[in-house]
């Protein structure tokens, strides 16, 4: 199963490691990664793996949604079944 | 593997477009709680309420978070009332209110409907005795709605029935004049209504239904709106279909959380109430998709053909995206919920009359509409009638949802606040039909063949 991350938010340094950081630490395996920069604005929606991941998604959700909030960055994390549904025929 | 640029798409809706779930709503039979003692009936009724929705927030937060998809409402819908009171009295109908809010309360849900009656053809005491209480129950309490089904196009319209309906929206009005008579802001009166309706103030769990089933509303004027802009100066026919590509999706998430809600709670899935329901806030109204289709001001000559096409285009797209659909499905058009509708209203474009035309195309009916605190009460029955009298002719739904607002006057506003809005006070043609609704009786069903 995978899921969607998003992360938006004024550009610094270090913003995919710290991301991809928190990944690894739950287990969680990137596997396509998109990312730009808007007039100073940091856009990068990742694509991980979730079958491994070593706590509740949910909870997840909001690990890396607290990790934003300490980086002053929007970080929303979705299951990918919302984008498959929508989608997917 | 799913594409970035879908990715984004999906993401752009909800953060930027408002797209929700407007409603996740419990149906519940009370079927089993009759008893001829009242204190019975009341506990039996609490119990169940609470034992069968005492999940359904926590398991839609839970649902909200896994998809980042908001699920803006939590709501349960119950057998009419009038069906499980029987002959108790007025009195004991607005106990039963009570019980009712209090249940609501305690499982934090945000409306619980059914406190209704159907009477199409004929009324029998226990409805009556019901729609004696709907003012002090509504005033009473702060989450109970309630609905009255006075037509349907087999039995026409029971026009004793409906005569009582001016009365009582008045009387709600009255007895709630300290917060802008919003007790007419939780009480519907229908023709057609359907059973399986998601959505407040008209939801109520049909006499056909399981013994609980979850149905789910579904939301997204801003996407559509936003679609329509950005394509641009195309023909109607390619309108209609971006229309209904951008309906598809949106209905999908709806059978997505329908499916994750019925599997989570226990419950067998309903329908998917494929409806365009707008909210106050701006980016979320249907009246601004009305005036990016080409039109200057929602009201505008142009705009019941407008939202007909809408209408079309949206069951069109939602329907192959559920496995079921239902409720009142289609377009709605409540003016205090609708920024653009309140603006419409608000100038003068958008006037009582052209809402009557509009409800001929779309779903539900009068909705939200604020008007002079002393119009008659023949005036509203006369409303009404018109109102119903379209759903009947044209073997559709159509409801009535005004407030007289207690000491107001044309020019003024009603301020409800959260998701019920606000609005102006528009104009009523006040000549009387008195005599008309005042003769009573059943106009009978009408004929269909013979179409023109």
């Amino acid at each position: 199963m995978q899921a969607v991350i998003s992360v938006t938010g004024k550009d610094s340094v270090g913003i995919v490691a710290k991301t991809a950081n928190k990944c690894a630490e739950y287990n969680v395996n990137i596997a396509d990664v998109s990312q730009t920069i808007l007039q100073n604005y940091f856009v990068m929606i990742m694509l991980v793996d979730i079958d491994n991941i070593s706590v509740p998604f949910n909870d997840f959700v909001d690990i890396m949604s607290e990790m934003g909030k300490q980086n002053n960055l929007e970080i929303h994390t979705m299951h990918e079944d919302i984008f498959n549904s929508m989608h997917r025929i | 593997m799913l594409n970035i640029h879908d990715i984004q798409e999906t993401i752009n809706m909800i953060r930027d477009e408002n797209l929700d779930i407007r409603t996740v709503t419990m149906g519940i039979s009370l079927f089993d709680c009759v008893s001829d003692d009242e204190n019975r009936l009341n506990e039996k009724i609490y119990d169940k309420i609470t034992k069968s929705a005492e999940k359904l927030v926590s398991e839609c937060e839970v649902i909200e978070k896994q998809y980042g998809i908001p699920i803006i409402n939590k709501r349960v819908s119950l057998t009419p009332i009038s069906l499980v009171g029987g002959a108790i009295s007025p009195e004991g109908y607005v106990r039963i209110a009570h019980t009712l809010d209090k249940a609501a309360q305690n499982i934090g849900i945000n409306f619980i409907g059914g406190f209704g009656a159907l009477v199409e053809k004929g009324m029998t005491l226990g409805a009556a005795n019901l729609i004696e209480a709907i003012p002090q129950a509504l005033a009473e309490t702060n989450l109970v709605c309630s609905s009255v089904n006075v037509a349907s196009t087999k039995a026409g319209i029971n026009m004793d029935a409906l005569a009582k309906m001016g009365g009582i929206i008045k009387k709600a009005a009255y007895l709630t004049r300290d917060r802008d008579s919003i007790g007419c802001a939780k009480f519907v009166v229908f023709a057609n209504v359907p059973q399986d309706n998601p959505f407040m103030a008209g939801a109520f769990h049909g006499v056909g239904e399981n013994e609980k089933i979850i149905n789910v509303g579904v939301s997204g004027p801003g996407v559509v709106a936003s679609a329509i802009k950005r394509a641009g100066n195309c023909r109607l026919d390619e309108l209609a279909e971006v229309i209904k590509k951008t309906a598809f999706k949106i209905t999908r998430v709806g059978q997505l959380v329908a499916h994750e809600a019925s599997s989570r709670l226990g419950v067998p899935f309903g329908i998917v109430d494929l409806s365009l329901a707008p909210t106050p806030a701006v980016g979320d109204s249907v009246a601004y998709i009305l005036e990016g289709m080409g039109l200057e001001k929602c009201g505008a000559h142009g705009t019941t053909a407008a939202l007909a096409m809408l209408n079309d285009a949206v069951k069109k797209g939602g329907v192959m995206a559920s496995s079921h659909v239902g409720g009142l499905s289609g377009a709605f058009i409540p003016v205090s919920e609708d920024a653009g509708m309140i603006s419409a209203a608000a100038t003068g474009a958008l006037t009582l009359e052209k809402l009557e035309a509009m409800t001929a195309v779309c779903s539900v009916g009068l909705d939200m509409i604020a008007i002079p605190g002393d119009t008659p009460e023949e005036v509203i029955c006369g409303i009404i009638a018109d109102e119903i009298s379209i759903g009947v002719a044209n073997t559709k739904t159509t409801a009535v949802r005004v407030i007289p607002a207690y000491g107001k006057k044309e020019g003024d506003s009603v301020v409800f606040g959260g998701l019920l809005g606000e609005a102006p006070v528009m104009h009523v043609n006040t000549n009387s039909p008195a005599v008309f609704i005042n003769r009573g009786g059943r106009v009978p069903a009408p004929i269909h063949s013979l179409k023109n």
